[in-house]
């Protein structure tokens, strides 16, 4: 199953964030982005946002592959939507490709979290199955970017996502 | 200026509209040149994500007569900043370095090189007829600031900032900053002239590339800027639309331009969450008593300006930093007094040390009868908690003295200046009304550390008893994104919405989106009382001061 839904490296990987500001979307795309370049890809990422820590919608651009030009994923070419509150999704279906994947938030995934803020993390977890990043590379890269007290809490909430079996519309 | 003046490399930031605000000194130090290599960094807002306007400041570097540069992407941002000051030191001028949105908001690999240190002694050589812009050195200087054009267009012909890509011969692209990416994504096999330095352009260099391929595009983010220049040119370009003026340029408006196709607008689907003032923040209580009291509020920049959605609707104006307290010197000249009875300006810490002084002196001496209010939350928030001026440290983290708002006001002549807490609604009400009685300009300082470095001040949630609430949605007005009117579940905010529907300013737009499942929550909750979600709730007791029937009680 794993296997079947693992994504073949190919040429551009476009993957879109959104969430609502708070919630850590900038923190996961920084995630997603450090795994990409520490993995040897170009990478591009960028951020579309106002006033994020005001609870607005933010969305984040992350590009990678052997050579990327634009910061922006065109409509309709994300190969995943990421998102961190379900309802956000809708403003920006119409960016995912007709094989793209949309990774919301698993009914009750929430409550396996020990920590609820750790939801970031434990999205991109999920989604690291799809990539081809090692786990190594996932592990440092979250030791680097979260706050050191956080750091265990991140990497468990992390394995919650890359371990569980979820449905992915 | 001053800096370079000294010999030191000298680079300054800021946004399209701060250069408005740096754009007198900025004329004249193109007269008066540099010593030190000094940079400006303007970065352009197309769209708007967090501006009152998109100009284009590309037209700053022809109306100074200076050199502009233009990076295309993170790589670029650093190198060209090095090779600006260069430039700069080299024709005595300086350089403005335009980068948009889309730059500054995005990473990418970069790649650093050796630090080059440089050992220069710092030192200020008297030179008048250089540093003194008397008219008389000025019109020298005028002189020389024509003949270094001229000398800057030699340059740009031959500097390889301007690079020509030959691939297609039918389809050419001059292009500059993030345009250039855009364009490389739709058409990577197109002919490129990618312009680094984009003024003064490098005329020989575009009509060589015009005579290589058979049609020309231009592909740029903002106003006509190159493609008026090109056209000056006598050179023919493809078309574009003027709807691609707006907004910021994408893959899909650049496929729009190349390909012929007409650029469809992406239908708006699903809501977009706007941004609300946080749970907690202490404008909220100002701004629910002026939208009590009805007035009208001549309105800054910063976090408040919030304040003009529902249902707090409580901002008329926003134009500019300061713009507050001139538009109610303003409407306080010719509005009848009685009108002017309900008139304040609201105006932030920092805003206010930014451009709020020189205004409100203005009004003191020329007799204004005005009421400001100071929304003191000491810091400047919206851009994401920097010190200023008030805060006594400095942007660096260091201690240094804290500007007294009170004794400014004082010093001014203010006549009257009262200071609250914003978390006691009877209070700022009662100031704010006797502000207005007092005959000349008065003061009310709302003092209270904002929510999001004050974490000491949050308190243990409050709740809403179920049993006893009359369903008044007096707590409702306040606009807290805590109190709700029905749970919160996955599936967003629907209660939110809804009680700004309910709102008696609703926008009809927003109910012609209205979804079923909105709808259906709708009835659902028709009656039922509101809930306060603990999880954002910061026990500022706001909603327990507006409740009359005193059935929001601590958890």
């Amino acid at each position: 199953m794993k296997n079947k839904l693992k994504n073949k490296m190919k040429k551009v990987n476009n993957i879109l964030i959104v969430g609502l500001g708070g919630q850590g979307v900038l923190l996961a795309s920084d995630v997603i982005s450090m795994a990409a370049f520490k993995s040897g890809y170009d990478i591009k990422k960028s951020e579309v946002h106002g006033m994020s820590q005001r609870g607005g919608s933010v969305t984040t651009h992350v590009r990678f592959g052997s050579k990327i030009y634009s910061p922006l994923i065109k409509r309709g070419k994300a190969d995943f939507i990421l998102t961190l509150k379900n309802s956000e999704i809708e403003r920006v279906k119409d960016f995912l490709s007709s094989d793209g994947k949309v990774i919301g938030v698993p009914e009750g995934f929430l409550d396996k979290l020990e920590n609820k803020k750790t939801l970031n993390i434990a999205m991109i977890g999920i989604l690291s199955k799809f990539l081809d990043i090692s786990s190594k590379i996932w592990e440092e890269v979250i030791k680097e970017t979260v706050p050191s007290k956080f750091q265990q809490l991140n990497l468990e909430a992390f394995e919650i996502g890359r371990e569980g079996e979820f449905f992915i519309g | 200026m001053g800096a370079s003046f000294a010999g030191a490399r000298t680079l300054v930031a800021m946004k399209h509209v701060g250069v408005n605000v740096a754009a007198d000194p900025f004329m004249t130090l193109s007269y008066t040149g540099i010593k030190g290599g000094l940079v400006l960094v303007s970065a352009d807002d197309p769209a708007m994500h967090s501006s009152q306007n998109e100009q284009d400041n590309r037209h700053y570097a022809k109306m100074a007569k200076i050199p502009m540069l233009e990076p295309s992407d993170s790589q670029e941002a650093k190198d060209l900043v090095s090779k600006a000051l260069e430039i700069s030191e080299r024709f005595d001028t300086p350089v403005l370095l335009r980068i948009t949105t889309r730059i500054a908001h995005s990473e990418g690999r970069v790649k650093l090189y050796k630090r080059i240190e440089n050992n220069r002694d710092y030192k200020f050589d008297k030179n008048p007829q250089k540093f003194v812009m008397i008219p008389a050195y000025a019109r020298k200087r005028h002189a020389f600031v024509e003949d270094r054009l001229k000398k800057i267009k030699k340059y740009a012909e031959n500097s390889e900032l301007n690079k020509i890509e030959l691939f297609s011969k039918d389809i050419g692209i001059i292009t500059s900053g993030i345009s250039y990416q855009y364009s490389k994504e739709v058409m990577p096999d197109a002919s490129f002239l990618k312009l680094g330095m984009s003024y003064p352009l490098c005329r020989r260099k575009i009509y060589d590339f015009a005579k290589t391929v058979k049609r020309i595009f231009v592909i740029e983010e903002g106003d006509r800027f190159l493609e008026n220049h090109i056209r000056a040119m006598g050179i023919e370009l493809e078309a574009k639309l003027d709807e691609l003026l707006l907004g910021e340029l994408n893959i899909e408006k650049v496929e729009s331009i190349l390909y012929k196709k007409k650029y469809v607008k992406p239908k708006e689907i699903g809501r977009v969450s706007p941004p609300k003032m946080c749970t907690g923040c202490p404008h909220r209580g100002v701004f629910y008593i002026l939208n009590r009291l009805k007035f009208t509020v001549t309105g800054d920049i910063g976090c408040y300006t919030l304040a003009v959605l529902p249902p707090l609707n409580s901002i008329d104006t926003c134009v500019c930093m300061g713009a507050s307290i001139g538009n109610a010197i303003g409407l306080s000249k010719v509005i009848p007094e009685e009108d002017n009875k309900k008139v304040v300006a609201v105006i932030g810490d920092s805003t206010f040390i930014h451009s709020g002084i020189t205004p409100l002196i203005d009004a003191v001496y020329n007799n204004s009868n005005i009421t400001v209010i100071i929304l003191d939350n000491e810091t400047t928030a919206m851009t994401g908690g920097q010190d200023h001026p008030g805060t006594g440290i400095t942007l660096k983290g260091n201690k240094t003295k804290a500007l007294d708002f009170k004794k400014l006001c004082k010093a001014i002549g203010v006549s009257s200046v009262k200071t609250v807490d914003p978390y006691n609604l009877d209070e700022v009400k009662a100031a704010i009304l006797r502000a207005k009685e007092v005959n000349g300009v008065s003061v009310v300082i709302s003092k209270r550390k904002c929510i999001l470095i004050d974490k000491e001040s949050i308190k243990r949630p409050l709740k809403i008893d179920e049993e006893k609430c009359k369903i008044c949605d007096m707590c409702i007005k306040l606009g807290c994104p805590a109190i709700i009117k029905v749970s919160e579940d996955e599936m967003g905010s629907i209660g939110k919405e809804k009680s700004i529907k309910k709102d008696k300013e609703k926008e009809k737009k927003k109910e012609k989106n209205k979804s079923k499942s909105e709808n259906k929550s709708k009835n659902k909750s028709k009656d039922m009382p509101p809930v306060i979600d603990e999880n954002l709730c910061t026990g500022c007791g706001l909603c327990e001061q507006v409740c009359k029937f005193d059935v929001i009680i601590p958890t």
